[in-house]
């Protein structure tokens, strides 16, 4: 046997072994699933079929075909009536028709254009109007706060420090409405100006969606006193009208006039200070 | 043998001697860096079985049920049937789990490997005159990939994915003067959208898979036209085309590469847990989770909005927020340079308008290579930037220090790699043009031995 041989005979033996392992996985495999399934063995199973099938063929085609190198040409040879340009046909024929008939043509292009345009109409089914539905939330003057699952909140809840996030009563659905209320020591706090009663026994509250890019601001660092936002990092001063000490955000958490009322029950004063939420070109600054 | 016999059933009926006889006489050149494109197309076929299979037990719905399957930790909660769905695929359906890895692992290395394959393309100059079309196609491709990524990915209404979404909407909100009313049209109203499940659902397994099957056969056709690029070489020219036969050599070869291709993702998907929802939870809007990172592709896009200093326009008492840079200025105008590349390199880098079959090295056009460089430092600095949290934790640095040091790497990595890459460049291409230029020079060693040497050195 020549050397040619010799190696062929090896290849062929190498490639019948890829094979018998492809056949004995996808068997192994079929088991598997008849027996419960489970996804390790699946996924070996699945590899040692399709490896042993591509190892196998790899093989066949590198030692088993002609491999070239083979020369052929990039250009495809001439055919027949090629020689006239296309696109002298095609000016000829516009010539034919559109070319001479001016004013037919341009009335073509106003009905296309007209149609396009009524088209174009049914996108707007696609969502409402933005509106005004932006600039407020749920919460109204005298809005009870409530807990995600719908518990009315008591000023004796939460202690020093403590975090909730709370909604309007009735109106845990929406999303625009969260709120974080915390309670602060009382000495600590600086109110915006103009601020100075939308606290109450220390308590404060702010919209809880981040006025970067929508994130709820969901960390509370005790130690600084700060709402981080774990998406992009903002980072708000709780004890400086929540403005944006860190990260990308630009704009204070909108804060939401609270008190408590008789029953000892935190309700708001009104709607946030701001839009909440990150902004939008014509929002009011 | 029955297959000669089907072809020639179908040649005396459809007369396919004349196309097909061409087709499988075809040369193909052989060179590592041409599979990618195929690799692409091979995931992208192992995409649309597994997301067949997926869509039979998949329902886009919002509608909130009380999950009571076999995942304990989860039993009582409530959530929409999109995600209780997902986790029947995962515990109940029979290999409906695997068949969910191998969807997602394939979706990653597909965006991979078309980015690998655009780099080859880039860096090799094979988007010059003829193929700027072919150029423009691929790059559609690419971004076709990336809203197939996103929408599947985001189509479980997990705690993870839905936080993906509201981020998307917040940028989509701060484009000027049509974001609100694009934001509202797109999702279908103010956060949190009741039915954007349903319509990513169609976008992800419709418009977009029927986008890129087209998008590929127009690629496919028109390499098949053009025929393929080759590097040059022995008997290699602008004219002469060097390497396989179609039949049977290449199309054994490729059949082999489609089953290895095919073998990799399953053992990802067998051995490596991937985007394991149970453990996120189902979505709600006042939830988050801390060290949160997209899928691999979006990184640079998350990255930007980490890094973005807190600037934003304001000015006429109209807002351009700060969202808005990172999130759609910079991706922007990423898309709309990489489009007209081909444009803008033969006006003004290399001034030239010929057509070429015959690739580039890199090092033959260092300005072209440098900007590639320079870009891709950027990209990766970005994509780094994405997880500057995992990295803070990882090195226990502080968070500031390290967005900090990326917001100055960003200017500056781009640039020293750019500026390092056209003098390596330049060097090896007047390296070569000096050998040409003067030949090999051998000598003969006083010990008898032979040896090459530089031309000046002779």
């Amino acid at each position: 046997m020549t050397v040619t041989e010799i190696e062929e005979k090896r290849a062929v033996r190498r490639i019948a072994v890829a094979f018998a392992i492809s056949a004995l996985a996808g068997l192994s495999l079929a088991a598997v699933y008849v027996s419960g399934g489970q996804v390790q063995a699946e996924g070996l199973l699945l590899f040692l079929a399709l490896a042993g099938l591509g190892w196998g063929l790899a093989e066949w085609a590198a030692k088993l075909l002609p491999s070239g190198p083979e020369v052929g040409d990039y250009a495809d040879p001439p055919r027949p009536g090629a020689e006239r340009e296309v696109a002298e046909v095609v000016e000829e024929g516009w010539e034919e028709s559109f070319g001479r008939r001016k004013f037919l043509f341009r009335m073509l292009g106003a009905a296309a254009g007209a149609m396009g345009l009524a088209l174009v109409f049914p996108i707007r089914s696609l969502g409402p109007s933005p509106g005004t539905s932006l600039l407020r939330t749920a919460w109204r003057r005298g809005s009870r706060m409530v807990r995600e699952d719908g518990q009315p909140v008591r000023a004796a809840d939460l202690a020093v420090e403590g975090i909730l996030t709370v909604f309007p009563e009735g109106q845990t659905d929406q999303a625009d409405s969260q709120t974080v209320l915390i309670r602060l020591d009382p000495s600590v706090v600086r109110p915006v100006p103009g601020r100075e009663d939308w606290t109450a026994d220390g308590l404060i509250a702010y919209s809880k969606i981040c006025t970067h890019a929508g994130c709820p601001v969901g960390l509370y660092r005790v130690a600084t006193h700060d709402l981080f936002c774990p998406c992009h990092q903002s980072t708000f001063d709780v004890l400086n009208g929540a403005k944006p000490i860190a990260g990308p955000a630009t704009r204070a958490l909108p804060q939401l006039p609270i008190e408590v009322d008789d029953e000892g029950f935190v309700v708001a004063k009104g709607d946030f200070s701001e839009p909440v939420g990150p902004a939008f070109w014509n929002m009011p600054q | 043998m029955i297959v000669p016999k089907v072809v020639r059933w179908m040649d005396e009926r459809l007369r396919i001697s004349g196309f097909s006889k061409a087709t499988l006489r075809r040369i193909f050149p052989d060179h590592w860096s041409f599979l990618l494109g195929e690799i692409a197309m091979y995931l992208f076929l192992i995409l649309v079985g597994t997301g067949i299979f997926l869509t039979f037990f998949f329902s886009p719905s919002a509608r909130e049920v009380v999950y009571n399957g076999s995942y304990a930790p989860l039993r009582g909660q409530h959530m929409s049937q999109a995600y209780e769905s997902l986790l029947n695929i995962s515990f109940e359906v029979r290999s409906g789990l695997v068949m969910r890895q191998i969807h997602h692992w394939s979706a990653l290395l597909f965006v991979a490997v078309i980015v690998v394959h655009m780099m080859r393309v880039f860096f090799t100059g094979a988007f010059r005159k003829p193929r700027e079309l072919n150029w423009i196609v691929g790059l559609t491709l690419l971004t076709l990939a990336l809203l197939a990524g996103f929408s599947g990915y985001s189509l479980p209404d997990d705690l993870l994915s839905g936080t993906g979404l509201r981020i998307g909407y917040s940028v989509a909100l701060s484009i000027p003067v049509v974001g609100t009313w694009l934001a509202f049209l797109v999702f279908g109203g103010e956060f949190p959208f009741g039915n954007i499940i349903s319509r990513l659902y169609v976008i992800h397994i419709l418009l977009i898979p029927g986008a890129i099957g087209m998008l590929l056969g127009l690629h496919l056709a028109m390499v098949w036209r053009q025929k393929h690029t080759q590097f040059a070489g022995p008997l290699r020219s602008e004219t002469k085309i060097v390497g396989t036969r179609m039949w049977p050599t290449y199309a054994i070869k490729a059949t082999a590469l489609f089953f290895l291709t095919a073998a990799t993702v399953c053992l990802l998907a067998g051995l490596f847990q991937i985007n394991p929802i149970w453990v996120y939870g189902p979505f709600d809007p006042a939830k988050v989770s801390a060290g949160a990172q997209p899928d691999w592709y979006l990184g640079w896009l998350e990255g930007g909005l980490r890094l973005m200093p807190p600037w934003e326009v304001r000015a006429f008492g109209l807002t351009i927020p700060n969202p808005f840079f990172p999130g759609l200025l910079i991706p922007g105008l990423t898309f709309n340079i990489l489009y007209a590349w081909p444009w803008i390199e033969s006006k003004f880098i290399t001034k030239d308008r010929e057509a070429h079959n015959l690739l580039n090295r890199p090092s033959d056009v260092p300005v072209r290579t440098a900007i590639g460089v320079a870009g891709l430092a950027f990209y990766a600095v970005l994509f780094v930037a994405g997880g500057n949290d995992v990295i803070a934790g990882l090195f226990n640095l502080p968070l500031e220090l390290v967005t900090r040091s990326l917001q100055v790497l960003l200017l500056a990595l781009p640039l020293v790699s750019g500026i390092v890459t056209y003098r390596i460049c330049r060097q090896l291409k007047n390296r070569g043009a000096a050998r040409h230029a003067h030949g090999h020079v051998i000598v003969r060693t006083s010990d008898g031995s032979f040896e090459t040497v530089e031309p000046e050195k002779a």
